[in-house]
């Protein structure tokens, strides 16, 4: 082996392949628990919604058989309410994506161009509400604005309005509740992209003539983008998929497609048409994530919290 | 002869109160190929950066065509930068590269189209335009850098150490490269490196630098053949540098003898540094030698073989392309033009420390 000792470098480094070799078959192991972990919890549930939303069964009968009946419902175009709570709930969700992108995207900005020291404090107060419970978290903001909580009171009091403004049970209301339990999950991968890109990147469109807006738009923002790709899968997917936002801020009158599957697991008892609803969001949010995932593939550029 | 294009005056430069520049002088001409040659930590990037506008200078004053530019921002400034690791734009093609200063500025898409092709042709990456630039090597990366700065038509490219990143035999090829880039463009390049080869390769000036001042500024033959102190004698090329007495002009003791050179304007018996190039130093039997030693060791290295000898009060070392027997007595021998002789500087702690 040792004809040649031109190369010490080359030897060390194969020599560091070969004790990466070892444990790579021993991490194998270490993902063994994950794997039945996800065959459990994972694979064997959506196999169940699958099967629950094709077949039907009469539990006095025991007959038992393939159907469309339940996606038929859905795609019920005399009817179409439950297209409509579908639509309801992904244009919130859009809506919701847009503005925490709008809000998202300045913090992480100026939390990436803060010295260590203060971004270390700052991102550490981003982070801390997620400490407290999702729930309680949400809780809170109903006694902050119901007609008699504190923000009305407040307002009554200093006189800006004489009567209680209707806050709660809107649209705004679950947008906003929305916005607020995961402009996180918007602003960290964002902030992620931007804390790796390289400073000499802005200098040397700074050298190259650029004021620092057409630097932003013509290096900054493109070279961010995976962040925000990964920002907006971060925030869509929970926006679509919530039900405690809308039941507890959007209450009976804003139902989205959450609660509505929700309801027929807990509520009506009807397994069959809430397997059928899940497995629809299912493919939609499939099919979001192959579009961004289509788009973040162009983009070259490194980065981001997912994929 | 030539007109001066950049100057520095008294420029100091101080970071978290460290000094890394100390009041330097500095002129610049048109069309000139200048190095600022040192170690890492000399002050050679600061003083490029001071020039291509991404610091200010803590005191003292930066001069480009005669007007004052301490406060002129980099992108008014006709100096562009290719940066140390490039600093190309991932997101953009090659073309989409060159063209961004152009862009910028809104040029017309006709002479933009025109300016890349012409830019990718000056540095040999005609056909390129489409590559995405990480599919380049760290060559055509480079490439890709120099041309983008210079489509913008600056008078003058400051370059941080560009090639550092490249390996030896591309380093070589990038350096006669370089060169006739410069040459073509016809404009100023200010070249910043560590490497002393690369430094007597390209430039016409080189400005040797350490601890934030400038130890001497001359040609590649001044500086290799002229070393001012012993710091620029043990930078540029191996040395050997031993203590002696200049007794009279032209009259010096070291190494227990006495040697006839070409240097005057000493004080009577001053102590100064004597610098002689290893290649300067003649091996010969000992009976015939000037002065002599014991073979110490021997090693190959490729042109010529590194030879050391010690002759009791100093170790010599010598290049010579002829072998000798380590243990054997060995006598050396010196033409007088080839002893240098130095005053005792600072550098020599600088030399100690090391």
């Amino acid at each position: 082996m040792s004809r040649r000792r031109l190369n010490p470098e080359a030897e060390a480094a194969s020599a560091r392949a070969k004790m990466h070799k070892k444990p790579k078959f021993r991490l194998s192991f270490v993902a063994l628990p994950y794997c039945v972990y996800a065959l459990i919890f994972v694979v064997v549930p959506m196999v169940l919604v699958l099967v629950y939303s094709f077949f039907y069964h009469y539990e006095n009968g025991g007959s038992f058989g393939f159907t469309w009946e339940f996606f038929a419902r859905f795609f019920n175009f005399s009817d179409p309410v439950y297209m409509q709570v579908l639509w309801r709930s992904v244009w919130i969700a859009l809506v919701s994506t847009l503005i925490c992108l709008v809000i998202g995207y300045p913090m992480a900005y100026i939390l990436s161009r803060m010295k260590p020291r203060i971004r270390g404090i700052v991102s550490f107060l981003f982070v801390l509400p997620m400490w407290m419970n999702f729930l309680l978290r949400t809780y809170a903001w109903m006694t902050i604005l119901e007609n008699t909580g504190i923000l009305n009171t407040a307002l009554q009091a200093i006189g800006l309005t004489d009567k209680p403004i209707q806050f709660m049970y809107s649209t705004g209301s679950v947008i906003f509740g929305n916005v607020y339990n995961f402009l996180p999950f918007m602003i960290l991968p964002i902030y992620n992209t931007l804390i790796k890109l390289d400073g000499s990147m802005v200098e040397a469109s700074g050298d190259l003539g650029a004021s620092f807006g057409q630097t932003f738009r013509r290096v900054i923002f493109p070279l961010s983008l995976p962040g925000v790709s990964s920002g907006i899968m971060m925030t869509f997917m929970p926006a679509l998929t919530t039900f405690i936002v809308s039941r507890l801020l959007g209450g009976s009158k804003i139902s989205l497609i959450g609660d509505t599957i929700e309801k027929q697991f807990l509520s009506t008892g009807d397994y069959g048409f809430g397997s059928a609803l899940s497995v629809i969001l299912m493919v939609l949010t499939l099919l979001a994530m192959a579009v961004m995932g289509k788009y973040e593939k162009e983009q070259s550029a490194t980065g981001g919290l997912l994929m | 002869m030539a007109k001066e294009l950049i100057r520095l005056e008294k420029v100091s430069m101080a970071y978290d109160g460290e000094e890394v520049l100390k009041s330097i002088d500095l002129t610049i001409n048109d069309k000139e190929f200048l190095t600022l040659l040192g170690p890492s930590g000399c002050g050679k990037t600061t003083t490029l950066r001071i020039i291509g506008g991404f610091e200010t200078p803590k005191s003292g004053n930066v001069y480009f065509d005669g007007v004052r530019i301490n406060d002129v921002p980099p992108y008014k400034r006709r100096v562009n930068t290719v940066f140390q690791r490039y600093a190309l734009f991932p997101h953009l093609n090659v073309a989409e590269n060159v063209a961004f200063g152009l862009r910028v500025a809104k040029r017309p898409k006709k002479e933009i189209n025109e300016r890349v092709s012409e830019m990718l042709a000056l540095v040999g990456l005609r056909g390129y335009e489409h590559r995405d630039v990480s599919q380049l090597s760290g060559g055509q990366q480079q490439r890709v850098a120099i041309a983008r700065a210079l489509a913008v038509g600056p008078e003058v490219l400051l370059l941080d150490e560009p090639l550092g990143a490249l390996d030896l035999k591309l380093r070589k090829d990038m350096q006669t490269e370089l060169k006739r880039i410069q040459q073509q463009a016809g404009i100023t390049f200010i070249y910043v490196t560590h490497d002393q080869e690369e430094a007597l390769t390209m430039s016409d000036t080189v400005v040797v630098m350490n601890e934030g001042t400038i130890q001497q500024i001359g040609t590649p033959i001044d500086i290799y053949n002229e070393p001012q102190n012993a710091f620029v004698a043990d930078f540029i090329g191996e040395s050997n540098i031993v203590d002696g007495v200049m007794h009279h002009d032209f009259d010096v003791s070291f190494a227990g003898g006495r040697f006839v050179c070409v240097d005057k304007g000493f004080a009577k018996d001053e102590p100064v540094d004597v610098v002689i190039r290893p290649e300067d130093i003649d091996c010969v039997p000992e009976s015939e030698g000037m002065w002599s030693g014991t073979v110490e060791s021997i090693v190959f290295k490729g042109v010529h073989y590194e030879i050391l000898v010690d002759s009791g009060d100093a170790r010599w070392m010598i290049h010579s392309t002829d072998p000798q027997t380590p243990g054997s007595r060995v006598g050396m021998k010196i033409t007088p033009d080839d002893i240098h002789i130095m005053h005792k500087s600072d550098a020599k702690v600088w030399e100690e420390e090391k």
